[in-house]
């Protein structure tokens, strides 16, 4: 199966990767391999079955509504590659 | 006695040692196999410090199993205080502020963390070879690889630096690396062991586990690890099983289903043979070997091939440069930050495997491919189930290969997943596994795969520890010295 | 081309707008929706940002129960469906308010479904707006862009607070009813106690969806989705002039883009959002990190259990049993302290047994006790809680104390005009109606004789304007009516000193 360029430019968009021209036909290329793979899926009868999105049967656990965690601001923002006032910073963004 | 940990567990009760002896004696053969690549950080003073504290608790007549007992967490397990880098660029100088799950039961358990362990970048790959720092090598033959993506755990304990190592299994990452490298690796049923801390990879299908050098030895980590964690919304709230109390349970009359399937024209002839010879070991200790069929097992790859990176992307979409991790260096714009951090933080494999997810779940293809891959695999878990009336563990080969060449598989993605093709169809059902060895293949290990009905570890681990005390396969240490 | 200023839902010129509201109610419960952080507002940037809600590695959502009642709560208030099984679901973008990359929430199978509210519109009518669906769903951080000259700044505390997304079918066709609607739901959600409605703090927004179409056509036109508008007046303003030009747009022949806009109040328009891509691909999927939600029938009824009657059942209760005016009951109905404080006073003054006697007291006269305590808590103390800027729960003068007060007025101890002057002085913590009247000496005299003796000494101290008024200069009666009120310090019983007052001017000349 094969996927165009243009796809994969639309996909690594989508996924905020930058990918070189360069790189193009041989990710094109493996991404065909890839999803002809997946496309063995199109042969299985299906009819009737029901999508698992978790293997075992379990039903959600909720938590009491309580505030347990406090101020780690520090501990957080030391962990950022830039920061400012207590802020998070990335360049800025016109709305 | 076969079991490493209950040796030092003995030595450190009698005094023989103390825990900071085998931390440094864990340290000091580190040290020796630095070669092996199966670290990315080793932390003296984080190891000696917790082996002090162990020495307290010892000296105070207590002595819990794995008490002073040296390991290595696979660097996917967030260690606070201690780098946590996934294997990969995007973290490299990340230093978690808090403590995975499982990484704080084993030091509440006194265990003594002598660091992380190398691993296939975020948990992508069947090699190590896709670890930013470099492939781990397997200790059997250096030019060879020790299996993925927990291939530095799997080094580790095979080479004797420690007694145990913690590890991932998404697709078969305990699992395939334990068999490369002759050791055993359990991977529990999905839920048994709390995902918190535990970086995701793919949600649905990643198991924390143990790889070591015995049953036994597995049998003591899980019981430490086990259990309801009120963090992961997805653990189980079960009993734990006395996992390490019923490992004499007998093998008399139990029925073990083997799957033409799992022997498939993948599986290398002396790989075969040596799983057979092994099935018939199990035959004798009184196991009844009964033809099982599990109609949908070729479409396990490409059922993974779609869940997991289509989870996996939406996971990774939080590596963006802006709280943690890599970050570009002068971004032009927000796009520019993301495109740019994200292009240079990740390998080659995660990329893709990001863009296939991301197609995977894309309008207009979401029905044809993520849909359907979990509607096949219900499929493939009803396989199991049905299965499992008539048999009570399924066996089979745990690799169709003995550990290829560095660089062999390297350039070819499809040819790397098909290692996993005996594997991936246990995460995509959640059961419970193991990787036994089960003797030799070219003078590399070949591992026997167990795998049980969900919950049922108590039974694989007694039927794997009853194989273990009848053949030595598992003693086995590579260059012969013990 | 001028649209009529009405509220009608006609088509204008040949038109008809539709239009879609979609409520983000922030819901008020102590912790976020996935982790155990505060959502306290007005802290320091990121200080109630845990490992969760910064999307540490590792890190994993445990859903808070609070947020599943609250939305419960409303499904129930609007006779909706409540999902006995319904699936939290990733909705994948990039922005950096969003730390995980996708936002938890709900997709195809909602908490809350298939509801339906009375609105009542300005001019009268009552509608029936369709909600289709509400969900819980996870708030965004907060993206400052003027703290700093070259950057965004990224503030983590919004970040997981729960929201309840109400999203109503696109049956509004005019801003009237679109506002009408909007402070309906805004009502409910303070009522039900899920959501404190503060629209100054971000706790209720709405995004409006705007259409228009030919009249008589079904088919839908292309809609411009109106982003975060965040005060009633806005969210009118900002949908009459998104109609006015996409009516302009489609008159001149050109195509209405299906995007997001801004309302730029400065300027009283709406533009379009720069630099946002229009198709958004969210690969939604169900999450995996949670297993799906179970609602069973007991949940529900237990949360049924403890549900307040509902603000439409009160007003119509107001109107009917207690004969208030539609207006007095949907003043009293807007807000649920304010009703139980009506009503708290109501029982008081029951208790106090302070039925007006039939004809003989003040003009309040035939009315009930339900009038007379509407119009207090309506007049003197809204008044008062507006000037002092304090909501009804922090009154200074309790609902006890108001009926101990309109007591007095019913049993003729005092004036309803000096009533003014007593609650006064109890807003200003003199103490009771009772201490208050006492200490100041306020009852009302209704004594015959002394008014009379007020009376005559006016009438000696003013004979010009008593010879004026028998003359046949009528008007003179309030002068004299004032004198008397001076002379007895206001607490003369007005309808006996009017009463007496006439007796003795005696008629007047025939004209």
């Amino acid at each position: 199966m094969s996927i165009d360029n243009a796809t994969v430019r639309h996909i690594a968009r989508l996924a905020r990767l930058a990918i070189g021209d360069g790189e193009l036909p041989a990710l094109a290329s493996e991404l065909g391999r890839v999803l002809e793979l997946a496309g063995h899926l199109a042969s299985a009868d299906i009819a009737g079955v029901e999508p698992m999105a978790h293997p075992h049967a379990q039903a959600l656990v909720w938590r009491d509504d309580a505030v347990t965690e406090g101020d780690r601001a520090d501990a957080l923002l030391a962990l950022a590659p830039e920061t400012r006032g207590g802020f998070y910073l990335v360049p800025k963004v016109i709305e | 006695m076969t079991s490493a940990i209950a040796q030092l567990a003995a030595s450190l009760r009698a005094r023989r040692n103390s825990a900071l002896d085998l931390a440094r004696q864990a340290l000091a053969r580190a040290r020796e196999h630095a070669a092996l690549n199966a670290t990315i950080t080793v932390d003296e003073g984080a190891a000696l410090a917790a082996a002090e504290r162990a020495d307290l608790t010892l000296a105070g007549g207590d002595t819990p199993a794995l008490c002073g007992i040296p390991l290595v967490h696979k660097d996917i397990f967030c260690t606070n205080g201690m780098r946590t880098t996934c294997g990969s660029r995007m973290l490299e100088g990340f230093v978690p502020p808090y403590d995975a799950t499982v990484v704080e039961r084993l030091a509440g358990a006194g265990a003594v963390t002598l660091g992380k362990a190398n691993m296939d970048e975020f948990a992508m790959g069947s090699s190590n070879e896709n670890s930013f720092f470099g492939p781990a090598l397997n200790p059997w033959d250096l030019t060879r690889v020790p299996g993925g993506s927990s291939g530095g755990s799997a080094a580790a304990v095979a080479a004797g630096i420690v007694p145990f190592a913690t590890g991932t299994d998404t697709g078969g990452s305990i699992r395939q690396p334990a068999a490369f490298c002759g050791i055993t690796g359990l991977k529990p049923t999905y839920g048994r062991v709390s995902r918190w801390g535990m970086v995701a990879f793919a949600s649905s299908l990643d198991c924390g586990g143990v790889l070591a050098r015995g049953a036994e030895d597995c049998a003591h980590v899980l019981a430490a690890i086990a259990g309801h964690d009120p963090r992961d919304a997805t653990s189980m709230d079960r009993p734990v099983d006395d996992y390490v109390g019923v490992l004499s349970t007998s093998l008399k009359g139990i029925r073990i289903g083997v799957a033409r399937e799992y022997f498939g024209g993948g599986v290398e002839e002396g790989v075969g043979t040596t799983v057979r010879a092994a099935l018939a070991e199990l035959e004798k200790l009184g196991a009844l070997l009964v033809d099982i069929a599990l109609p949908h097992a070729d479409l396990a790859i490409p059922a993974y091939y779609v869940i997991a990176p289509a989870e996996a992307s939406s996971n990774l979409s939080r590596y963006d440069g802006v709280r943690y991790g890599h970050r570009c260096s002068a971004p032009q714009s927000l796009e520019d930050l993301y495109m740019r951090s994200r292009a240079e933080g990740f390998g080659a494999e995660v990329k893709r495997r990001i863009l296939v997810g991301t197609y995977a779940l894309s309008a207009g293809y979401f029905d044809a491919y993520y849909l359907r891959a979990q509607r096949v695999r219900r499929l493939i878990a009803n396989d199991f189930t049905e299965a499992f009336r008539q048999v009570d563990l399924i066996a089979g080969p745990t690799a169709p290969t003995v550990a290829f060449k560095l660089g062999e598989k390297a350039n070819d993605p499809l040819a790397m997943y098909a290692a996993d093709v005996n594997t991936v169809a246990v995460n995509l059902a959640g059961l419970p596994a193991i990787s036994i060895p089960a003797g030799f293949s070219e003078g590399m290990p070949v591992g026997l795969q167990l795998i049980a009905p969900a919950f049922a570890e108590a039974r694989l681990l007694a039927a794997a520890h009853q194989f273990q005390q009848h053949t030595d396969w598992h003693l086995h240490v590579p260059g012969g010295a013990a | 081309m001028t649209m009529p200023h009405s509220s009608h839902p006609t088509s204008h010129g040949s038109w008809q707008a539709v239009i879609g509201l979609e409520i983000h109610a922030q819901l008020n419960a102590a912790s976020k929706l996935f982790s155990g952080a505060s959502t306290a507002y007005g802290a320091e940037p990121n200080t109630h940002a845990s490992v969760i809600d910064v999307a540490l590695p590792g890190t994993l959502p445990v859903p808070n129960r609070a947020a599943l009642h609250k939305a419960i709560r409303f499904g129930l208030a609007v006779g909706a469906q409540i999902a006995r099984q319904s699936v939290f679901a990733r909705k994948n973008y990039f922005y950096p308010d969003l730390p995980k990359g996708y936002q938890i929430s709900q997709y195809e199978l909602p908490v809350v479904s298939a509801g339906r509210l009375a609105v009542r519109v300005e001019d009268g009518r009552t509608i029936d707006v369709e909600i289709q669906r509400a969900h819980l769903e996870e708030d965004a951080g907060k993206s400052v862009h003027d703290a700093f000259h070259a950057a965004t700044a990224i503030d983590l505390n919004r970040s997981g607070t729960p929201l309840l997304e109400i999203v109503s079918a696109p049956v509004l066709h005019s801003p009237a009813e679109a506002v009408a609607y909007m402070r309906t739901v805004h009502t409910l959600v303070r009522w039900l106690d899920i959501c404190d409605g503060n629209m100054q703090e971000g706790s209720f927004r709405c995004d409006a969806n705007v259409s228009v179409r030919r009249a008589g056509e079904t088919k839908l036109g292309t809609r411009a989705e109106i982003k975060n508008v965040n005060s009633f007046r806005f969210v009118e303003k900002a949908i009459e002039y998104e109609i006015e030009r996409q009516v302009r747009a489609l008159e001149n022949g050109e195509a209405i883009v299906q995007e997001t806009r801004l309302y730029d109040a400065a300027h009283h328009r709406t533009r379009s959002m720069r630099g946002k891509e229009d198709a958004h691909d969210y690969r939604y999927f169900p999450d995996p990190d949670l297993p799906p939600l179970s609602v069973s029938s007991a949940d529900i009824a237990a949360i049924e259990a403890g549900m307040p009657e509902l603000p439409a059942a009160r007003r119509a209760r107001y109107e009917s049993a207690l004969g208030l005016p539609e207006a007095d009951a949907a003043q009293l109905c807007s807000d649920r302290a304010t009703a139980d404080y009506f009503e708290a006073t109501l029982a008081a003054l029951a208790a106090h047994g302070a039925e007006h006697a039939s004809g003989a007291q003040g003009r309040e006269g035939s009315g009930s006790n339900a009038k007379l305590a509407a119009n207090w808590v309506l007049g003197e103390l809204a008044a008062a809680l507006n000037e002092a800027t304090v909501h009804i729960e922090a009154s200074h003068v309790s609902a006890a104390q108001l009926a101990q007060l309109l007591a007095r007025v019913g049993d003729g101890t005092i004036s309803g005009k000096i009533a003014k002057d007593v609650f006064a002085a109890m807003w200003a913590g003199e103490g009771d109606a009772d201490t208050i009247i006492a200490a100041r000496g306020l009852r009302q005299i209704s004594d015959s004789g002394a008014l009379a003796a007020a009376i005559d000494a006016i009438l000696a101290e003013f004979p010009k304007q008593l010879a004026d008024y028998r003359a046949g200069n009528d008007k003179l009666l309030q002068f004299f009516v004032g004198q008397a009120m001076k002379r007895t310090k206001g607490q003369a019983n007005p309808q006996q000193l009017n009463a007496l007052l006439r007796e003795r001017l005696g008629p007047m000349a025939e004209v």
